[in-house]
């Protein structure tokens, strides 16, 4: 037989149909049938006319949305910052930034939890907020190295442009730096708002009684009701699609410039 | 003719970089008038366009004035100066269409919306580009962004229109296009340019004025007539266009010596001066041996389209030709060139410099005579090897034949000695000049290459001597050829 170089791709291929694939196809399964096998579309409508159902969803929203704005709010200064400074040590600042990444996430949940235990007394108070800084905590990073990258890639003759027409440093960053800075703001908001939709360990570890979808998840599961698990799952992905495929759009619209890692 | 008024000045104007203390442009003095064609010429790194960005705005000059209409502008942002850059990679706002990156200083003024379409319609019919309103910064070529970019500066109608390097990014023929199309456009406009170039040619076609620079100061300020035909000091002659550079001497009225040979010249010194004369490769006739002033062999000939470039040998010295008849390699001519052609200047130095050969062992020999140094010692970061071969810093070995030192040595560290084997290099005494407490002498030796030796001693002239060079008054500069 001889060789081809498409078969190089099997390896690939196999991981994709097993662990992509295949596990798609089962949540597919059991989304739609109930416990004897067969089709229904009983999941699909519990979860739209269960109250808490639906209120988690709606509270998940909130919280990932909350922390997406202030963990924009809080990077884009700094990146700004970093990334327009002739500071020689502009490096190590953001590696500072992004320093908390390397240490064991559990361990950083506990030691703010600490913390926060101390300031607040007792963490149940205020879930909400709890919710919104543990999250920020561990995405902040997310947000900003997007940021970093877009803005530091700036052409430094655009804002040098924009001053000669005439804008004063306001008017420049609005009207130059900022739009050019929309993919950046664009990754970083999809990879902050995204784990924060699911993640529901920080709030567990942060012994926060309110669910997020994640959490609902996971006490389906745990309940041993997988058609139910499986129909909000998918429900949660189809909504990431959405998302993703949303804001996928907007950046095509606003430049090629592709903003990653 | 009408009398222009000066549009800007700039007064003692010194840059020295903060972070790393570098001084980018030191002392430059300077006057445009309103609707001149100025143009900053340099290589890269002269501290042309540092000075264009300090009359932008963009850099604070350390020291020094800007003065625009009589007023200092030092203190004002670039927003507030009424002057417009068109930017070396052009920066045209990538999220901008091109109507609104036209539109964007004019709207930055709040100017009325029909207004400023009807200028941005009118300045892109100007830079011919009719109708391309609609059209996204990334879908336009690289001459298409220029033009945008220009209109962008232009539609504010600038007192000053700054120009860095909008050329480089462009291939040779739009290049030469849009060369004659900013010169139309300055006519027709009457605005003040001020252009920022390392192209010779360039600043040449374009320009009502020149400043030629160098290492942040300015060499010479002049119309690109004066700066082509006559320029101050060899660095000017040798950017300006291709030049013959030789160091030489006065040795009578009207008459010089150097490469070799003595000429009629128009320029005149006192006996005795030390020269730098410069011959363009244009000027520069093949004769039959012996009709020319001096006497070479053809050492290289390349066809250049509308001319040939012939390198001829003369002893030491190469002379580079552009002539429209062909030469054979390895014929000997005579050259010669018209008096009026000679540019003298003064020498600026009377150093001494030679090119020495590394030999098979990768020893330093001149005339045959080893210099009694060895290459490790004078070339930083060098290395021999094992196997005798001596390799540079890089680890690139010094290939003999590829690699030459240029040896400089002052008039007074060279002593002459009636031992001529003694000498690393031996000649006669073609002339002297009594300097007050010393004499100069030029040697003129075998190899072509003329020796100036200040002694204190009084010799005859066509005496043989030889040249004792101590190694140790000796600097040496690695050339690769």
């Amino acid at each position: 037989m001889a060789f081809s170089r498409k078969s190089l791709g099997i390896p690939y291929a196999v991981f994709l149909v097993v662990f992509v694939a295949a596990p798609l196809l089962f949540l597919f399964y059991y989304a739609f049938t109930d416990g004897q096998g067969q089709f229904t579309m009983q999941n699909l409508l519990h979860f739209f006319t269960d109250p808490n159902t639906l209120g988690t969803l709606y509270y998940s929203f909130s919280i990932a949305i909350v922390t997406t704005v202030v963990c924009l709010l809080l990077a884009y200064p700094v990146a700004y910052i970093l990334a327009t400074s002739r500071l020689r040590q502009r490096s190590v600042i953001l590696m500072l930034f992004v320093m908390p990444m390397w240490i064991n996430f559990s361990l950083r949940i506990t030691a703010l939890k600490e913390i926060l235990n101390v300031l607040e007394g007792n963490l149940a108070m205020y879930p909400f907020l709890n919710a919104v800084i543990g999250m920020t905590y561990d995405f902040l990073p997310f947000m900003i190295l997007p940021l970093y990258t877009t803005i530091s890639r700036l052409d430094g003759a655009l804002r040098e442009a924009a001053m000669d027409l005439g804008a004063n440093d306001v008017q420049t960053f609005l009207r130059v730096t900022l739009p050019l800075s929309v993919p950046g703001i664009i990754s970083g908001v999809s990879m902050v708002f995204l784990p924060a939709m699911t993640n529901y360990v920080v709030l567990d570890m942060l012994y926060n009684s309110t669910y997020i979808m994640g959490s609902l998840i996971g006490s389906y599961f745990a309940a041993y009701n997988w058609h139910g698990g499986s129909m909000i799952s998918l429900i949660l992905l189809a909504m990431i699609c959405l998302f993703t495929l949303l804001s996928g759009s907007v950046e095509e619209e606003g430049s090629a410039r592709g903003a990653l890692l | 003719m009408e009398k222009k008024d000066t549009i800007i000045e700039l007064r003692g104007v010194s840059k020295v970089f903060e972070d790393n203390g570098f001084k980018a442009v030191d002392n430059f003095n300077l006057e445009v008038k309103r609707g001149e064609f100025v143009t900053f010429l340099g290589p890269s790194g002269c501290g042309k366009t540092t000075t264009l960005r300090m009359i932008a705005g963009f850099d604070k000059p350390t020291e020094g004035d800007i003065l625009l209409n009589g007023e200092s502008i030092v203190g004002l942002p670039p927003y507030r100066r009424p002057i417009n850059t068109v930017f070396q990679r052009y920066a045209l706002f990538p999220h901008m269409n091109v109507f609104d990156n036209i539109a964007f200083g004019l709207r930055q003024k709040k100017t009325a919306k029909d207004v400023i379409v009807r200028k941005v319609k009118h300045v892109l019919e100007l830079v011919d580009l009719e109708g391309f309103e609609e059209r996204g910064i990334g879908t336009l070529s690289g001459g298409q962004q220029q033009r945008i970019a220009i209109a962008r500066a232009l539609v504010n109608e600038p007192e000053i229109l700054l120009l860095d390097e909008p050329l480089g990014a462009l291939d040779l023929k739009m290049r030469k296009e849009m060369q004659l199309e900013l010169k139309s456009m300055h006519d027709k406009l009457g605005i003040t340019f001020i252009y920022v170039t390392h192209d010779q040619e360039e600043a040449l076609t374009m320009s009502d004025k020149i400043v030629v620079m160098s290492e942040g100061r300015t060499q010479q300020i002049g119309t690109p007539e004066d700066i082509y035909n006559e320029p101050v000091n060899a660095f000017v002659a040798d950017f300006i266009g291709e030049s013959n550079i030789f160091n030489g001497m006065m040795t009578g009225h009207l008459k010089a010596r150097f490469c070799g040979g003595e000429f009629s010249c128009v320029d005149d010194y006192e006996e005795g001066t030390h020269i730098t004369a410069v011959v363009r490769p244009e000027d520069v006739e093949i004769t039959k041996p012996g009709e020319g002033t001096i006497t070479g062999v053809v050492d290289s000939v390349i066809f250049k389209g509308i001319h040939y470039e012939i390198t001829v040998l003369s002893g030491r010295n190469e002379i580079v030709i552009q002539t429209v008849r062909n030469a054979t390699v390895g014929d000997r001519v005579g050259l010669r060139v018209d008096p009026e052609n000679i540019h003298i200047m003064l020498a600026e130095d009377h150093t001494n410099k030679f090119y020495a050969d590394i030999n098979p062992d990768f020893r330093l020999e001149y005339n045959g005579h080893r210099i009694e140094t060895s290459l490790t010692k004078i070339i930083r970061g060098s290395k021999r090897r094992e196997d005798g071969t001596v390799v540079d810093a890089a680890g690139e070995v010094l290939e003999p034949g590829r690699v030459r030192i240029l040896v400089s040595i002052q008039p007074q560290d060279i002593e002459m000695t009636d031992d001529q084997d003694a000498g690393l290099v031996q000649g006669t005494i073609s002339n002297l000049i009594y300097k007050g407490d010393h004499y100069s002498y030029i040697i003129h030796t075998e190899l072509e290459q003329d020796f100036v030796v200040d002694d204190e001693d009084l010799w005859n002239m066509d005496d043989r001597v030889g040249l004792l060079m101590p190694v140790d008054k000796m600097t040496f500069t690695l050339k690769r050829k």
